[in-house]
């Protein structure tokens, strides 16, 4: 098995409305990792990882050029089946999303889309995705409660569940403790680094500290350029980029 | 404060809030002058009476069941054809149309929502009554069938645009919470963006079926505005009445203060509380929506 799980090749991307963009970027996103992206606002994180499940092609995009090769696969390819592609990498976004629903409906939900019917499958895999995002024993008792009644934190891990239970290989986290206190995100931050086991994690970090706490690997971003990439320990003591360094010790952004 | 500051604040807010109180104030006498006119009917015309089923007012039978079973069934078809139409439009502007088409779409509908409504008659009599006399091998086209095609084209415009901006307030962020389950287009559709634009969803439904309801020019044209009861499926396709069409009728040339006068104010009457109660079963449904929401979030 390859190391690499993604393989970003000289990714080009422009929105309609001229925001964010990405430059020429190329990438190797390792397996079983925790890959961090960080860098100022509208560097082009947030469009990397909306290429990485095609969620970009809901928005206006005026050009785009390069490839991303998941498993060798190229998933900017217009004949991939986008459905397949997002079941295989799932996302929590910045705002947890919880449909107006119970706990148990939001996390079988994915999978009641993908025309999962057994019960007891259905059974299973919220347990198992509900234990794996850690919060299990803060829901067991009350699975049928709606999953908006739940603490900001409970609801942003209940997205996690919901992502963990259709099984993805590629886990895509856009901010995902921006809105939480410090005991939630210990919690969300704890829970993927027992997910990295299994699973390949991209995360865009709410700060410069939260990349560094998790990052295994972080590429720092920069006006849609990837400006440096390695691994997350040499990175955030010994940068070799001037930029780099002026972004992690506070000098701008 | 500057005191002519002060008194510029006094005076528009009174002013803002005379406006409002004779808003109020309006409704209110318009309420009463119906009552007055329609109620003395009860007094002249017995119940029994009243509840027939003949409409002759010449010959002083004022049974009114026809006319209100001709706006019902009528109503009925017109909301049968207008909610499917108009939210499936709805659904296509907002969540299917390319934004250049939706830039086209959303105007073209509200135009058509200022269409006249003696325009739509004018075509339904020219075109679609002869239509479908042919068609459907009747001895007349003018029948409540005809009312409801053009009342449904009436309705589907005010469905399409409360719809259509119902389902524009919901958030991006659910869509793409969707979509990132790995949800087709018609999934997300159909499970999450309809079910959360619900209440505004139903607010279009009331308003498409409150304006069909109160449609006077059009169904008195097309209709054929024969008094008969209308209870079986097959008086679809033959002639009736609706209460508008009877008011908007015979109020010129009815005698100023005669029982057929008071009578056609009482249809007033049952008219307005028809459709008061439409507007309180709609604004109930929004209401318990949002209790719901409320509950939930807090």
């Amino acid at each position: 098995m390859a190391a690499n799980k993604v393989v970003i090749q000289d990714l080009t991307l422009q929105y309609s409305d001229g925001t964010e963009s990405l430059r020429g970027v190329s990438m190797e996103i390792r397996r079983n990792a925790v890959t961090v992206l960080f860098g100022p606002a509208g560097g082009g994180k947030s469009t990397l990882l909306r290429c990485l499940n095609r969620l970009n092609d809901l928005t206006e995009i005026k050009a785009s050029s390069g490839k991303v090769l998941i498993d060798g696969e190229n998933v900017l390819d217009p004949k991939t089946d986008v459905i397949v592609l997002r079941r295989k990498v799932g996302m929590v976004f910045a705002r947890p999303v919880v449909l107006p629903l119970s706990i148990r409906e939001n996390i079988v939900y994915g999978l009641e889309l993908a025309g999962e019917k057994r019960k007891s499958q259905l059974d299973q895999a919220m347990e198992r995705s509900l234990k794996l995002a850690a919060i299990w024993d803060e829901v067991k008792d009350r699975l049928d409660d709606p999953a908006a009644a739940l603490s900001g934190g409970q609801q942003q891990r209940v997205c996690l569940a919901r992502v963990l239970a259709l099984q993805p290989e590629i886990i895509l986290l856009d901010e995902p403790t921006s809105g939480l206190d410090p005991i939630s995100t210990g919690k969300v931050e704890a829970a993927l680094q027992e997910l990295k086991k299994e699973y390949t994690i991209v995360l865009v970090p709410h700060s410069v500290q939260q990349a560094a706490r998790t990052a295994d690997y972080a590429a720092f971003f920069l006006q849609g350029e990837l400006i440096e990439y390695g691994e997350g320990k040499t990175m955030f003591t010994t940068p070799k980029q001037q930029r780099t360094e002026d972004y992690i010790m506070g000098r701008f952004g | 404060m500057d005191k002519s500051l002060t008194w510029r604040e006094f005076v528009i807010t009174r002013l803002i809030q005379a406006c409002c109180y004779s808003a109020i104030l309006f409704v209110l006498l318009i309420f009463f002058f119906l009552l007055r006119e329609g109620l003395p009917a009860l007094a002249e015309v017995e119940l029994e009476s009243l509840s027939n089923i003949r409409w002759y007012p010449i010959e002083e039978y004022f049974g009114i069941l026809p006319l209100i079973s001709g706006s019902l069934i009528i109503t009925l078809g017109a909301a049968l054809i207008a909610v499917p139409f108009g939210i499936g439009t709805a659904v296509y502007i907002s969540e299917i149309a390319p934004r250049w088409m939706r830039e086209i779409l959303k105007p073209l509908v509200e135009l058509l929502g200022g269409l006249p409504s003696v325009v739509l008659g004018f075509l339904g009599i020219l075109i679609v009554s002869p239509y479908l006399r042919t068609l459907l091998d009747l001895p007349t086209g003018l029948t409540a069938f005809t009312g409801s095609l053009l009342l449904g084209g009436i309705a589907v415009p005010t469905v399409v645009s409360v719809a259509e901006d119902a389902l524009d307030a919901v958030p991006r962020a659910y869509r793409e919470g969707a979509w990132a389950l790995g949800a087709t287009r018609w999934q997300t559709i159909w499970r999450v963006t309809l079910p959360a634009a619900r209440s505004g969803v139903l607010t279009a439904v009331m308003l498409g079926v409150g304006r069909a309801i109160g449609e006077t020019m059009t169904v008195m044209m097309v209709t054929g505005n024969a008094p008969v009861l209308a209870v079986r499926l097959a008086s679809l396709f033959s002639p009736v009445r609706t209460m508008t069409a009877t008011i908007a009728a015979e109020m010129g040339e009815v005698a100023n203060g005669s029982v057929h006068y008071h009578v056609l104010f009482f249809i007033g009457m049952v008219l307005f509380l028809i459709s008061l109660g439409v507007n309180i079963a709609a604004s109930s449904v929004v209401f318990r929506a949002k209790k719901r929401a409320e509950r939930i979030l807090s």
